[in-house]
């Protein structure tokens, strides 16, 4: 046979070709030892005229070489077509592999983001976060605070009073100033603290009250801290939590703790000051009270208010909550709704 | 405290934009709660007089209402009240009336009834209410067919509700709102001070009590006429929300209103002895008071008597019944006194009695403002003569006095972190009282008002210059001390972490009341000793918590009956343990909890509702916080309470126990409401916290491969899969890298009351390849290891 039609009769073996296992037993048909092409090569010998024989030899190499790049051609060809099968096979529809078993993720209360951002606002500003118990002894929820017994200002807390001592000298703590009494007991100036924590107020619940609650407060005693730093830190912190362009603004009051004593109110996130729903058109969010430690606090904590000045704020986490997140009971909080739960 | 604008206006010439006013009065610490504009979309109302009430035949929940409109003829009118009667004169909003909401008043039919009109409630005129249902006119007020603004003297006027912070007694009053406003506004505030009756005539007044009674003021007024009050004063009482009774006692409360001085009119008739005398209370003396309570007393408490010492009254809290103004009242004793507020506060409070006169003299009333209050009151009720002018019973002792305060202003600069001269400060007090006198420059002596008893130090004189200031004039600023430090402790990161790493894990964190009901312990296998609360508000609080058991069994349960049984809950907080004997306050550890509950319908539900879910979660926790030397222990049945008894154990760390994990014991778990297993891990906490830890120190790791092999061993069932792996640890020597129970088998041709447990042993040296025989020997070590430590067999 001619090179040329071994040639042609290699190419229609390759080509018809079908499936990679095929193709490599055609390869060994065509290009191995046994093949007709290595016959070819083997009858070189015999040609007798040494430029006949070269003539020939280098067609027959031509020749081998064509089909070898017919066979690499088929090769990768195949190798597509069994790669596409492959990934065809393979397919899957992603939305219908969920969460692959994996639980819902848990999620954490409503109280706790807020009272962890709320830190994280005043760590951010140097302060540290204190705690203190729950049950107080008279002197440090009252009498401290410049509360003396039976003086009329205690009566803006309904106490809840335990079986523990004499009748009413131990409370389930009304708010969290008595962490500030705690704090200056325990360290000295200066002081830069936030006071998170459960209160207790003897109140029935309702929509806005809770009797179980929960304070953040802050305190800071240095030398020269005026009315302004704690306006300032106000704002600041108002900045800081709600963004750009949110402000805050005081106003008198009364607390027997804190003398000047201030409401404090904050431009309402969700209008921007314009009025709307949540701060009853007012513009403003009324959110704690503040004020310039009064000097008979200093003195029952041993502190000179000749030395130190300082000031204090505190005010309702779940309240706080309740407002930015648009929660029309407070009760919810502590009901432990699964399906309360999970939307935060 | 309701003010009306025109009131103020008695006072103080004050003007403008009343959007503007109420700003001043907020800026002024006198917090305006609300704005009522009355006397405003009445035109149409008039006065009508009930004729006759008739059932309507076709409905029970309203009633057809005859009424005179003026032209004497019976007009139908279906009213849904009821509590008018034939005779009354009521308000009518005639056909064509256009209400203040609105509303037109047309003639419809009212299940076959024509009504004629409306008849209206305080609240549907804007009126401050004082009964509920149709208003009542006084009688005799106007003629039937009379415009109500007329009858009434509504012109229009604005009220103010102002709330007053529990340190300004002085302006729970009329006048005083007027000299803070006025001061603020720059224009002059001027107090009449109408003539006081001079004493003379004979009057018995004794004080044997000046400690809680410093000063006592009586005056007698003879050829008093009782009947109603004029209609201005009625106006007035009306819009400051208080009911107009008769002249005598609309007179002391219209003074107490304007000035803030409570008095109390006497029929002196009525007084046994024809005077009053003041004394502490007997312990356990009891008096009936105008309420017609009859209450029990305390030798701290100060009464009113008579002159032969029986009570009258509860001094500056309640009067008595006996000698109440009545119509045939003609000689009239007014008591007009300064109490001690800390008296009154204790009396009230402890009473549960708070009245508009106890709230004055708790706060503290103005000694020196009593004349003038006594003088105001026979003003109001002309007609009567003075019969013995007003005889005072002082006690200098314990009278305030006006205290001389030393201000710098420095201090007051330094405090506010403004820039006032002297003469801003002075100016600032000078309108509302506070004369200050110049002893230096930059020293003032400031004489503190009478009626200011919540200012007695420099201090409280700086607030006043801060108001008077406005807050929002002090420039804002921030404290300069460089501060390092601060940031949270390493317990509140790690508490957060704590919190993330349960999220994690699929828990929700849940946060239930502190309180406990009486049983909830019993019920949930507890110790019953828990802190009682001593005025509980409901009987199902009057406990403080000592676990969280109860509280989250019944979170799950609220969840169970709302279809959501499936729940996995953790929750971090105090619970309160009795002191022992001789402590007073209670220890309050903070305890974490977890509860798994609801089965595994759901693909979602994640961690298995029962020991072994608890298990994992607290092997999570211990990997998450690199817990060194944490064991699952046998723990007493003593600290198990509530704990399925074959399915827990304890957990320590570095030695200590710190809590329990595993079940919530079934005959628990039915006592809740719920049904199936209940998985349960409760730590303390802080005791977790402070546990060793792993060190996080770098190990070098091996290049050389590692071998496994494979041991299972046949144990019974008490003997704990830990220990066993325990024991293949310390046997594998420092060539074990990593022991792992990969399965637990039951059944098959094992004996009952066994198991079998197999582990994967990793074995690895830092120095070479291990050779078969290397590994030959470690099998061999670790298998004699356990057959010999434990009853355990190699199962072949």
């Amino acid at each position: 046979m001619s090179t040329t039609s071994l040639e042609e009769e290699a190419a229609a073996r390759i080509a018809a070709s079908d499936s990679l296992d095929d193709l490599r037993q055609a390869r060994s048909e065509l290009l191995g030892k046994r093949s007709a092409l290595a016959a070819a090569r083997q009858a070189l010998r015999a040609v007798a005229d040494l430029d006949d024989r070269r003539s020939q030899g280098a067609a027959l190499n031509a020749a081998v070489e064509r089909v070898e790049e017919l066979w690499d051609a088929r090769l990768a060809e195949l190798e597509a077509e069994d790669r596409e099968r492959r990934l065809r096979a393979d397919r899957l529809d992603l939305t219908e592999a969920g969460r692959a078993g994996l639980p819902d993720r848990g999620h954490l209360h409503l109280v706790t983001q807020a009272r962890d951002r709320l830190e994280d606002v005043f760590v951010a500003m140097g302060y540290s976060v204190a705690e203190g118990p729950e049950v107080e002894d008279d002197w440090h929820n009252f009498e401290a605070l410049n509360m003396p017994p039976a003086h009329p200002a205690r009566s803006m807390w309904d106490t809840f009073y335990l079986r523990l001592g004499p009748p009413e000298s131990v409370v389930l703590r009304t708010h969290t100033s008595p962490v500030q009494i705690r704090v200056m007991e325990s360290q000295p100036p200066p002081i830069y603290a936030v006071m998170p924590g459960r209160c207790y107020r003897n109140e029935t619940p309702d929509a806005r009250h809770l009797a179980v609650f929960h304070q953040i407060e802050g305190l800071v005693v240095d030398r020269g801290i005026t009315f302004g730093d704690l306006a300032g830190t106000i704002e600041a912190f108002t900045e800081a939590y709600f963004g750009p362009g949110m402000t805050a603004r005081l106003r008198p009051s009364y607390f027997p703790f804190t003398e000047p004593s201030a409401e404090f109110e904050v431009t309402c996130p969700f209008c921007a000051g314009a009025g709307c729903r949540t701060c009853s058109n007012a513009g403003w969010i009324e959110l704690g009270g503040c004020g310039m430690v009064d000097p008979n606090v200093f003195t029952a904590v041993g502190l000179d208010p000749e030395v130190w000045s300082g000031f204090a704020f505190g005010f309702g986490i779940d309240r706080f909550a309740q407002i930015f997140h648009d929660v029309d009971d407070l009760r919810l909080l502590l009901e432990n709704d699964i399906r309360f739960l999970t939307q935060f | 405290m309701r003010v009306p604008l025109s009131w103020l206006r008695d006072f103080a010439p004050v003007e403008g934009d009343i959007d503007a006013l109420a700003s001043a009065l907020t800026g002024l610490g006198l917090i305006v709660d609300g704005i009522e504009r009355v006397g405003e979309g009445l035109e149409g109302i008039v006065v009508a007089r009930v004729l006759a009430t008739k059932k309507h035949p076709a409905a029970n929940r309203v009633q057809l209402v005859d009424v005179d409109s003026g032209d004497g003829e019976a007009l139908q009118i279906v009213c849904g009240a009821f509590n008018m009667a034939p005779g009354d004169l009521v308000p009518l909003a005639p056909l064509g009336t256009v209400m203040r909401n609105g509303m037109l008043i047309g003639r419809r039919k009212v299940r076959g009834e024509w009504s004629n009109g409306m008849l209206c409630s305080s609240e549907e005129l804007g009126l401050p209410a004082v009964d509920e249902g149709i208003r009542i006119l006084p009688e005799g007020v106007a003629a039937p067919g009379t415009p109500l603004v007329e009858a009434l003297g509504l012109e229009p006027d604005v009220v103010f509700d102002l709330d007053i912070t529990p340190n300004r007694p002085d302006a729970m009053s009329v006048a005083g709102v007027a000299r803070d406003l006025a001061a603020h506004l720059r224009v002059p505030f001027t107090l009449p001070a109408p003539p006081v009756p001079a004493a003379g005539g004979t009057i018995n007044v004794a004080v044997s009590a000046p400690d809680l009674c410093p000063r006592f003021t009586g005056t007698v007024l003879d050829e008093v006429t009782v009947g109603s009050s004029p209609g201005w004063v009625v106006r007035r009482l009306t819009l400051a929300g208080m009911r107009a009774i008769n002249n005598v006692v609309d007179a002391s409360n219209y003074v107490m209103l304007e000035l803030g001085q409570p008095t109390h009119p006497y029929d002196l008739a009525m007084l046994a002895g024809g005077g009053l005398s003041v004394r502490r209370a007997k312990d356990g003396e009891r008096v009936e008071t105008l309420d017609g309570e009859t209450r029990s007393l305390r030798a701290d408490d100060c009464l009113i008597c008579d002159a032969t010492s029986h009570p009258v009254g509860i001094a500056g809290i309640m009067g008595g019944a006996a000698s109440e103004i009545s119509p045939a009242t003609k000689t009239v004793f007014l008591e007009a006194a300064y109490f001690t507020p800390i008296a009154i506060a204790r009396t009230a409070r402890r009473l549960g009695l708070r009245t508009e006169a106890s709230a004055r003299f708790e706060r503290g009333c103005d000694p020196e403002g009593i004349a003038r209050a006594v003088g105001r009151f026979c003003e109001l009720l002309p007609g009567t003569v003075v019969s013995a002018g007003l005889q005072s019973v002082d006690s200098a002792e314990h009278l305030r006095g006006r205290p001389v305060v030393r201000v710098r202003t420095s201090k007051v600069n330094g405090l506010l972190g403004s820039d006032l001269s002297d003469e801003q400060i002075v100016n600032y007090l000078r309108p509302i009282g506070f004369e200050a006198v110049p002893v230096e420059p930059g020293v003032h002596q400031v004489t503190i008002p009478s009626w200011r008893p919540d200012s007695e130090r420099e201090v409280d004189v700086v607030e006043e210059v801060a108001r008077h200031h406005g807050y929002g004039a002090i420039p804002r600023t921030l404290p300069t001390t460089p501060r390092t430090g601060g940031g949270l402790t390493s317990y509140q990161q790690e508490r957060r972490n704590v919190r993330g790493i349960l999220a994690g894990v699929g828990l929700t964190e849940a946060w239930t009341t502190s309180f406990l009901a009486p049983g909830d312990l019993e019920r949930s296998g507890q110790p019953s000793e828990a802190i009682e609360i001593e005025n509980p508000m409901v009987r199902e609080e009057s406990l403080l918590r000592t676990t969280l058991l109860p509280g989250l069994l019944k979170a799950v349960a609220f969840n169970a009956a709302h279809q959501e049984p499936e729940v996995r809950l953790f929750e971090i907080g105090h619970v309160f343990l009795p002191p022992p004997p001789g402590v007073v306050l209670p220890d309050e550890p903070e305890r974490l909890a977890v509860v798994l509950a609801g089965g595994m319908e759901s693909a979602s539900a994640g961690l298995a509702a029962d020991a072994t879910g608890a298990g994992a979660v607290w092997s999570v926790l211990a990997r998450a916080l690199r817990l060194a030397d944490t064991e699952l222990v046998a723990l007493p049945a003593e600290h198990a309470g509530g704990l399925h008894p074959t399915r827990y154990m304890g957990v320590s760390c570095g030695g200590e126990f710190v809590g329990a994990v595993g079940e919530v014991d079934p005959n628990v778990v039915v006592a809740f409401g719920l049904t199936g297993r209940v998985g349960w891990m409760d730590v303390d906490l802080g005791k977790v916290l402070a546990a060793p830890r792993e060190p996080a120190r770098y190990n070098p790791v091996s290049r050389f491969p590692a071998s496994d092999i494979d041991l299972a061993f046949v144990v019974p069932d008490d003997l704990s899969a830990a220990s066993v792996a325990q024991t293949l640890r310390q046997a594998a020597g420092e060539l074990g890298e990593k022991v792992e129970l990969f399965d637990v088998f039951r059944g098959g041709q094992l004996p009952a009351g066994t198991r079998s447990l197999a582990y994967r042993l990793r074995l690895r040296s830092h120095e070479r390849t291990l050779t078969d025989a290397d590994v030959a020997a470690v099998r061999k070590a670790c298998i004699d290891a356990v057959e010999s430590a434990h009853r355990a067999t190699l199962r072949a």
